[in-house]
Order: structure tokens, then C-alpha cells, then sequence
């Protein structure tokens, strides 16, 4: 965990030497969403609501899913970036280090300037949180946050099957997008406004479900039965993250270098 | 003419070569195409009110702006063009017998061509089988189909005329980065990518429609879906052209000035 931190600090200030484009690159990561979330406002000026969400529910739902994203792509980013490290063999020397390839590879780089994109959802977050009209209790506050962790670990566990990937071929790793942007597109909307067989495949296979729509039923006093089940949802999305590091485990096994 | 034509198609073929790319593409944008219809379907649900554009004619516009992704989209880079500007490559390109700014028209025409032609085709196809109101279909009638293309071929000489202005502008800042972002991201919201043009407050259409974006992708989609009657296409298309012309003219001026700065050292 402590060579976790080095190597932050050790990138930050690589990134800061270059300051004047950190700070326009955080500027416009900071626009990117925001346009996005212009639009979901706009498409509310003309619909009341979609499927019963107002638009400040959707709003809290679309904070929390970007805040997830926006943590787990700055923290996570060496294994989005993976296939680099692959094609250029320096995966090779990782492994060679008497430390854990998981810990290396998230080393090998962080993405400050998403920043931006943080920034952004905290706005939106702040926008929903004073326009809702929700009774605010301890336990709701804690499901919020476990939503927000939980949303991390998931959107890591996607970029780490998909680094798997690159252990048998580098070529068409945008599928893996379909995962990790759409599934921050489409979890920004409540789940339940989605096909059956969509909705059931991002709760069970992909857990969205447990940072989205569940937990946000008993956010907005929707649950019937035991809320304390509706509150502790998202800590099972946290468990995604043990099957993804099994296969990645298994991918580190199977690996060949390419020589050289 | 000729050298031009010969490097458009080595360009076309070199696209052509990326198969794994092309059905990965695929996969992905025929996922948010039903993904966008889906939450077009839910907003739709939630009103009676007839609406400018009806579920039909939108599951349109959306399988064609998936399909025609890389014809409209801005962000859709050559970092050989960026490389060879940034790290002084660029002179051998100025020794050749032609003119740079047509040289690098066709070149990136040739890119956004081969790239589309892989992908738009099997998209269509698979989604003209799915059921309603997913399903794609044929124009209204065969006046419509060619207005449609001409359109969009319009539309693609546009989008790459606005895209030559941001690589110029790489020779002033030296980093596409910050240009091709911040093209990209407003050229898309006024392109009606994130919201669709019909569905917006009247103000901002108004804005929209006085910006060259719109005419690249949403024109000759909601022409193909009916939503555009034909009268106004026509004027459309004077529009487009009006637009082509500037940007072009605009655009040679620049390069020239651009390359008067130019100083080459060494060798």
C-alpha cells in the first residue's frame, strides 16, 4: 500500500511538470460530462419524467455513476492502458519484480486530469441533493457512499478483464468500451427504464444494478420489506472485483512474452 | 486529379485491412444504438404529447448516426497528420508536386470512407430484423434516398473541411489535444448527437441551425427518415454548399499562412 502512494506522488508531479496543459486537459474533462448532463436537463424540459424518475433522481443516480467512473479511471487507468505495456514488452519486466503484477500495473499510471470529470458529478451531485426532496437519514448518507465505492470497484473490475484480454490478443479491445462507457452512459439512467433483458444482464452479470437502482429505492423510500437488504446491495457489487482478479490472475499464468 | 484519386484508394485498402477493428466497431456501436433507442422508448413512454419527431423516425436517426459514426464525428484523428506537423516531417511532404491542403482532403476523405464502408453496411442490415419501433427500414420513397445521399455526401466534405482547420491550427499550437477536444465535444452537442435537434428548447435549434454542424449528420438522417420534407432539403443542400465553400476558402488561406511560418532546419 505504501509503494501504492510513491508511485501516485511520483506521477502526480510528473504530470504537474507540464501545468498549463494539465490544467486545460482537467477544464476540458470538466465539459465533456457536462454537456452530456445539458442534455439529460434538456430532455426533461420537454418529458416530465422518464418511467416515474424526476429529474433530480436521475440526476443523483447520474452523479453517483460518473463520480465512480471518474475515481476508478483516474486510479486505474495502467490497466486500461494495457495493451501498451503488452506491445512493448515492459509487462516483461513487471514480472520479473518480487512485487504483485496488479500493484505494478496500477502503478504505471494515474490519470489526473479526470479531475475535471470529479469535479463535474460533485456539481451535479450538489445540484440533486438540494433540488431533492428526500428525508435524509445516517443510513441513506452511508448508502450514498457505499454506492459511490462500490461503482469504483466495479468500473476497476471491468478495465481488469479487459487488460486480461490483451494477455491472448491486442486487436479489438474496443468491445471492452461497451462495458466501461456504455455501461457509465447507461447506468447514469435508473436501470429499471431498460429492457427486461438488459436491465437483468447489468445486475447480474455486471453488477450496475447493485450501485443503481436498488440502492436507490431505499434512497427514495420506494422498498418494500427489509430496507437494511436495499442498503447493503452495493457492498455486493464490491465482490465483482475477486472473480475479475481471478481471471487476471489466470491470464498472468497463461501469458507467453512475444520474445525478444 | 489523378495523384489524388490513386492515394484515396491505397488509403481505402489500408483501411479496409483492420477486420478484428472493424467488427469490434460494430459490436460497439450497434450496442449504443439500442441503448439510445431504449432511452428514447422510456422518455417517450412518459408523455402523450405528440412530439416533433415521432419513436420511428428517431430509431432511424440513431442507426444511421451509429453506422456513419466516423463520417461525423470530429474527434476521429490521423495521428500521422499530428506527428508529421509536430515532429518536422512535414517537409518532405511539401517537396511533393501538389497541393498540401487537396493532398491532405483526399487522404483524410479516403480515411473516413474505407472506416464507414466496413461498418455502416452489416449494422443496417442486422438492424432492419429487429422488431419495432428498433427496426430499421427503407425511405419513404426514392426522392428521399437521394436526397439522402447527396446530403451526406455533402456532409462528409463538410465535417473534413472543419476537421482541416484543426489540424491547421496544430501548426500555431503544436498539440492537437486541446483543439480536437473542445471541437469535438461542442461539435457533437450541436451536431444533435447527445440530444436530437428536433428535441431541443427553440432557442438553442435556432443557434444550431446558424452552425455548419448540423448539417453533416442530422440533415441528411432526418431527410432519410422523413422528418425533413423535401423542399427544405433542397434549401438545405444550398446551405451545405454555402458552408463547403467557406470553410474551404477559409481554410487554403490558413494553411498558406500557416506554412509561411513554417521553418525547416537541417537535414
Amino acid at each position: 500500500m505504501k509503494l501504492y502512494f510513491k508511485y501516485m506522488s511520483v506521477l502526480l508531479r510528473s504530470q504537474m511538470a507540464y501545468r498549463a496543459s494539465f490544467i486545460l486537459l482537467s477544464i476540458g474533462q470538466f465539459f465533456v460530462p457536462f454537456l452530456a448532463f445539458i442534455s439529460i436537463v434538456l430532455f426533461f424540459q420537454r418529458f416530465p419524467s422518464v418511467v416515474g424518475w424526476s429529474l433530480y433522481q436521475v440526476a443523483l443516480c447520474y452523479s453517483v455513476v460518473h463520480m465512480a467512473f471518474a475515481i476508478s479511471e483516474c486510479c486505474v487507468r495502467g490497466f486500461d492502458s494495457f495493451s501498451s505495456l503488452i506491445v512493448n514488452g515492459d509487462f516483461d519486466r513487471i514480472l520479473v519484480r518480487p512485487r504483485s503484477t496488479v500493484l505494478q500495473v496500477l502503478g504505471s499510471k494515474f490519470e489526473f486530469t479526470r479531475v475535471g470529470r470529479l469535479t463535474q458529478s460533485l456539481v451535479v451531485l450538489i445540484y440533486a441533493l438540494i433540488n431533492l426532496d428526500v428525508q435524509w437519514s445516517p443510513y441513506k448518507l452511508l448508502t450514498l457512499l457505499f454506492m459511490i465505492i462500490s461503482g469504483v470497484f466495479i468500473f476497476s473490475g471491468i478495465y481488469i478483464l479487459g487488460a486480461t484480454l490483451c494477455f491472448w490478443t491486442v486487436e479489438g479491445l474496443e468491445v471492452v468500451n461497451i462495458l466501461t462507457d456504455g455501461g457509465r452512459e447507461m447506468a447514469q439512467y435508473p436501470l429499471n427504464i431498460y429492457k427486461d433483458w438488459m436491465r437483468k444482464f447489468f445486475t447480474f452479470v455486471i453488477p450496475f444494478g447493485t450501485i443503481n437502482y436498488l440502492p436507490l429505492m431505499f434512497i427514495f423510500d420506494k422498498t418494500e420489506g427489509n430496507s437494511l437488504v436495499y442498503m447493503l446491495i452495493p457492498l455486493v457489487g464490491i465482490l465483482f472485483i475477486i472473480p475479475c482478479l481471478m481471471i487476471w490472475g489466470f491470464g498472468v499464468k497463461q501469458y507467453q512474452s512475444t520474445g525478444s | 486529379m489523378k495523384p489524388y484519386i490513386s492515394l484515396f484508394k491505397m488509403r481505402v485498402l489500408k483501411g479496409l485491412q483492420y477486420k478484428t477493428a472493424a467488427i469490434a466497431g460494430i459490436l460497439t456501436q450497434f450496442f449504443w444504438g439500442i441503448m439510445y433507442i431504449m432511452i428514447f422508448e422510456a422518455f417517450y413512454s412518459s408523455t402523450t404529447n405528440p412530439q416533433p419527431i415521432s419513436l420511428v423516425e428517431l430509431a432511424q436517426v440513431v442507426w444511421l448516426q451509429q453506422s456513419f459514426l466516423v463520417f461525423i464525428m470530429l474527434w476521429f484523428r490521423d495521428n500521422e497528420l499530428i506527428t508529421q506537423i509536430t515532429s518536422g516531417q512535414i517537409a518532405y511532404e511539401l517537396c511533393r508536386p501538389m497541393n498540401l491542403y487537396s493532398f491532405w482532403y483526399a487522404k483524410l476523405i479516403a480515411q473516413r470512407l474505407s472506416a464507414a464502408m466496413l461498418r455502416c453496411l452489416p449494422i443496417l442490415l442486422v438492424a432492419s430484423l429487429l422488431p419495432e419501433p428498433y427496426r430499421f427500414s427503407l425511405p419513404p420513397d426514392l426522392i428521399t434516398f437521394l436526397l439522402f445521399i447527396v446530403t451526406l455526401f455533402l456532409g462528409l466534405l463538410l465535417i473534413v473541411s472543419i476537421s482541416m482547420m484543426i489540424y491547421i491550427s496544430i501548426f500555431y499550437t503544436m498539440s492537437g489535444t486541446g483543439s480536437l477536444l473542445i471541437f469535438g465535444v461542442f461539435g457533437e452537442f450541436f451536431a444533435g448527437m447527445l440530444i436530437p435537434v428536433p428535441l431541443m428548447p427553440d432557442a438553442l435549434r435556432r443557434v444550431v441551425y446558424l452552425l455548419p454542424f448540423r448539417y453533416a449528420s442530422d440533415l441528411p438522417f432526418r431527410i432519410y427518415a422523413g422528418n425533413i420534407g423535401t423542399r427544405e432539403a433542397i434549401i438545405s443542400i444550398g446551405v451545405q454548399i454555402l458552408w463547403l465553400s467557406v470553410l474551404v476558402l477559409i481554410g487554403r488561406m490558413w494553411i498558406k499562412n500557416a506554412l509561411r511560418r513554417v521553418v525547416i532546419q537541417g537535414g
